[in-house]
C-alpha cells in the first residue's frame, strides 16, 4: 500500500498520462470503427441472405456459413488469422487496421443475427401492405421494415459493442499498444501492478459506462410509442 | 367486355389446394361480394390478385389486360392497376397518415408531389379525418385506421379496389363509419371486389354476389337471388343461418 501511495505522484505524471490516452483512444477507435464498419456490412449480408430465389441459394449458404463459423471461434484466433492473411497480402499493413479487421469480422458475425432478429420482428403484414404497393425488397427493407426494427436492433448492438471495448485487450496479443498492452509495459518498468492495472480497469470502465448509458436511453426512447414521443424526455431514469 | 375477369384461377398452400379454380367477373363500376364460411378461400383470392399468394393456374383480364402472374413483372403490372384494404388495416407504423397516403404515389408511381399532396388531403376529407393527417396509427382508433386505409389504397387510384373484411376488426359502433365511406365510393362509380359478413351491407351496395365454399364457387348471382332464393342447399343452408341474426 505504501509502495503505491509512493508510486502515485510518479504513477500519473504527464508522459504516463498521455501514453494511457492514447491507449484509451486507440482502444476506442479500434472498436468504434470496427463495430460501425461491421455494423454497416452486416446489413448487407442480412440483405444477401434474404435473397429470394433458387439461383440465390449459394448466396444464403455463404451468409449463414460466415456468421455461424465467427460466431463459434475465439475472437483470438480471428486476430491471428486477419494478422497472418493480411501480412502475406500486404506485409506493411499497420497493427491498427489489422485489428479493425478483425473486430469488424467479427462484429458482422454477431450483429448480424442481431439485425436479423430486429427486422424478423417486424410483422410480415406491413411487408405484405408494402409489396402490394409494388415496393421493392429494398424499399420495403428501407422505408418500412428498418425504421420499425431499429428499437429492437439498436439495444442489443450497443451492448455487444460495449462488450467489445473489453474484448479488444486481446489485439495487444498481436503487438497493438491498445490500453492493456501499456498497462503491462508500466508493470513491467516496475509500477505496481495493483495501481497500473487499477487505473487501467478505471479506464475501462469509463469508455463503456457512457455508452452503456446512452444504449439504455435509447431503448427507453425508442420504446416510446411515437406519438408521445417528442415532447417526452428521459434520461438515466 | 368485363373490367375485371378471374378466370378459372387456382392456389395451394403447400398441398392444400385452396382456391379450386375461382371464375367470376364484373362491369366496371360493379361491385362483387364474395362471401361464405371462414376458410372458404375469399381472402386468398383477393392475395392471389394482388400476388401476394402465388397463382398455379388460371389468369385474370384487368380492362381487357390479361395478367397470368407468371412473373415479377406481371405481378408489377397487376398490382399496380389494383388496390388492397386488410381487414388489421396495416398501416404503415413508423409513418404519419399522410405519409402512409403519399408514400406510393411519390416514390412508386412518381405522380407530381403538389397533385398527389392535395389528393391525399381531399380523401382524407372524403374518409372524414382531415384533421388527422399528421397522426401515427397507434393515436387512431381502429376504425379511423381503417379509414386511413381506405384513403392510403384510394390515394393509388387502381383501376379495382379489393376490400377484406374491413369491418371484422372494429367494435360495432365503428363499422358504420367505415361502410358510409365504402358507400361514397360506390356512388362513385369504384369497381370493387368486398369480401364481408356484413349482409345488409352486401344486399344494399354488391351487385353481384359469389358464394364460396371450400375454396370453390358454390353459386353466384345478383344478392336478391342469393339471399331470397338459393339455388344450392350449401347457400341456403349459409345464408339461412347468416341472415337470421
Ligand atoms: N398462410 C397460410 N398457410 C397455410 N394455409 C393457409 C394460409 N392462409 C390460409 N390458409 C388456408 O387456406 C384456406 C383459405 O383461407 P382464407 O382464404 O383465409 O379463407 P377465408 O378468407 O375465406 O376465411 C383455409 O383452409 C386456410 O386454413
Ligand atoms: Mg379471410
Amino acid at each position: 500500500m505504501e509502495r503505491i501511495l509512493e508510486q502515485m505522484p510518479r504513477f500519473f505524471s504527464g508522459p504516463n498520462l498521455i501514453l494511457l490516452l492514447e491507449s484509451a483512444g486507440l482502444t476506442l477507435a479500434m472498436t468504434v470503427a470496427g463495430c460501425l464498419i461491421g455494423f454497416g456490412l452486416a446489413f448487407v449480408l442480412v440483405f444477401l441472405r434474404q435473397t429470394p430465389g433458387l439461383w440465390a441459394l449459394p448466396l444464403r449458404f455463404v451468409c449463414i456459413l460466415y456468421v455461424e463459423v465467427f460466431r463459434r471461434i475465439p475472437f483470438i484466433v480471428v486476430i491471428y488469422l486477419v494478422l497472418f492473411f493480411i501480412q502475406t497480402v500486404t506485409p506493411n499493413a499497420s497493427l491498427f487496421t489489422i485489428a479493425v479487421i478483425a473486430i469488424c469480422l467479427y462484429a458482422v458475425a454477431y450483429t448480424a443475427d442481431i439485425i436479423r432478429g430486429g427486422l424478423e420482428s417486424v410483422p410480415l403484414a406491413q411487408i405484405e401492405a408494402a409489396q402490394a404497393m409494388n415496393l421493392s425488397r429494398l424499399q420495403t427493407n428501407l422505408r418500412i421494415v428498418l425504421p420499425q426494427a431499429w428499437p429492437v436492433i439498436i439495444p442489443p448492438a450497443i451492448a455487444f459493442a460495449v462488450s467489445f471495448i473489453k474484448d479488444t485487450a486481446l489485439v495487444s496479443q498481436v503487438g497493438v499498444f491498445e490500453l492493456t498492452f501499456r498497462g503491462k509495459e508500466l508493470n513491467n518498468q516496475g509500477y505496481s501492478g495493483i495501481l497500473v492495472f487499477g487505473t487501467i480497469a478505471l479506464c475501462y470502465f469509463l469508455m463503456s459506462f457512457p455508452l452503456s448509458m446512452l444504449g439504455q436511453y435509447l431503448e427507453k426512447r425508442l420504446a416510446t410509442p411515437r406519438g408521445q414521443r417528442r415532447s417526452r424526455k428521459i434520461w438515466f431514469t | 367486355m368485363p373490367h375485371l375477369a378471374v378466370k378459372d384461377v387456382r392456389a395451394k398452400y403447400g398441398s392444400l389446394e385452396v382456391l379450386k379454380g375461382i371464375s367470376f367477373s364484373i362491369e366496371k363500376g360493379e361491385i362483387a361480394a364474395l362471401v361464405g364460411p371462414s376458410g372458404s378461400g375469399k381472402s386468398t383470392v383477393l392475395r392471389a390478385l394482388m400476388g401476394l399468394t402465388p397463382i398455379t393456374g388460371g389468369a385474370v383480364d384487368i380492362a381487357g389486360e390479361t395478367m397470368n402472374y407468371s412473373s415479377a413483372k406481371e405481378v408489377r403490372a397487376a398490382r399496380d392497376r389494383m388496390a388492397v384494404v386488410f381487414q388489421q388495416y396495416n398501416l404503415f407504423q413508423n409513418m404519419t397518415v399522410m405519409q402512409n397516403l403519399t408514400l406510393a404515389p411519390l416514390k412508386i408511381k412518381k405522380w407530381n408531389k403538389s397533385e398527389v399532396m392535395s389528393e391525399a388531403r381531399r380523401l382524407l376529407g372524403l374518409v372524414g379525418l382531415s384533421d388527422k393527417a399528421d397522426a401515427f396509427s397507434d393515436q387512431l382508433s381502429g376504425g379511423q385506421q381503417q379509414r386511413v386505409a381506405l384513403a392510403r389504397a384510394l390515394a393509388l387510384k387502381p383501376q379495382i379496389l379489393l376490400l377484406d373484411e374491413v369491418t371484422s376488426a372494429l367494435d360495432p359502433e365503428l363499422v358504420n363509419e367505415v361502410l358510409d365511406a365504402i358507400r361514397k365510393l360506390a356512388n362513385e362509380g369504384m369497381t370493387m371486389v368486398i369480401v364481408s359478413h356484413e349482409m345488409a351491407f352486401v344486399r344494399e351496395v354488391a351487385d353481384k354476389v359469389v358464394f364460396m365454399d371450400a375454396g370453390q364457387i358454390i353459386e353466384a348471382g345478383t344478392p336478391t337471388e342469393l339471399f331470397d332464393t338459393p339455388r344450392t342447399d350449401r347457400a341456403r343452408d349459409f345464408f339461412s343461418k347468416i341472415l337470421r341474426h
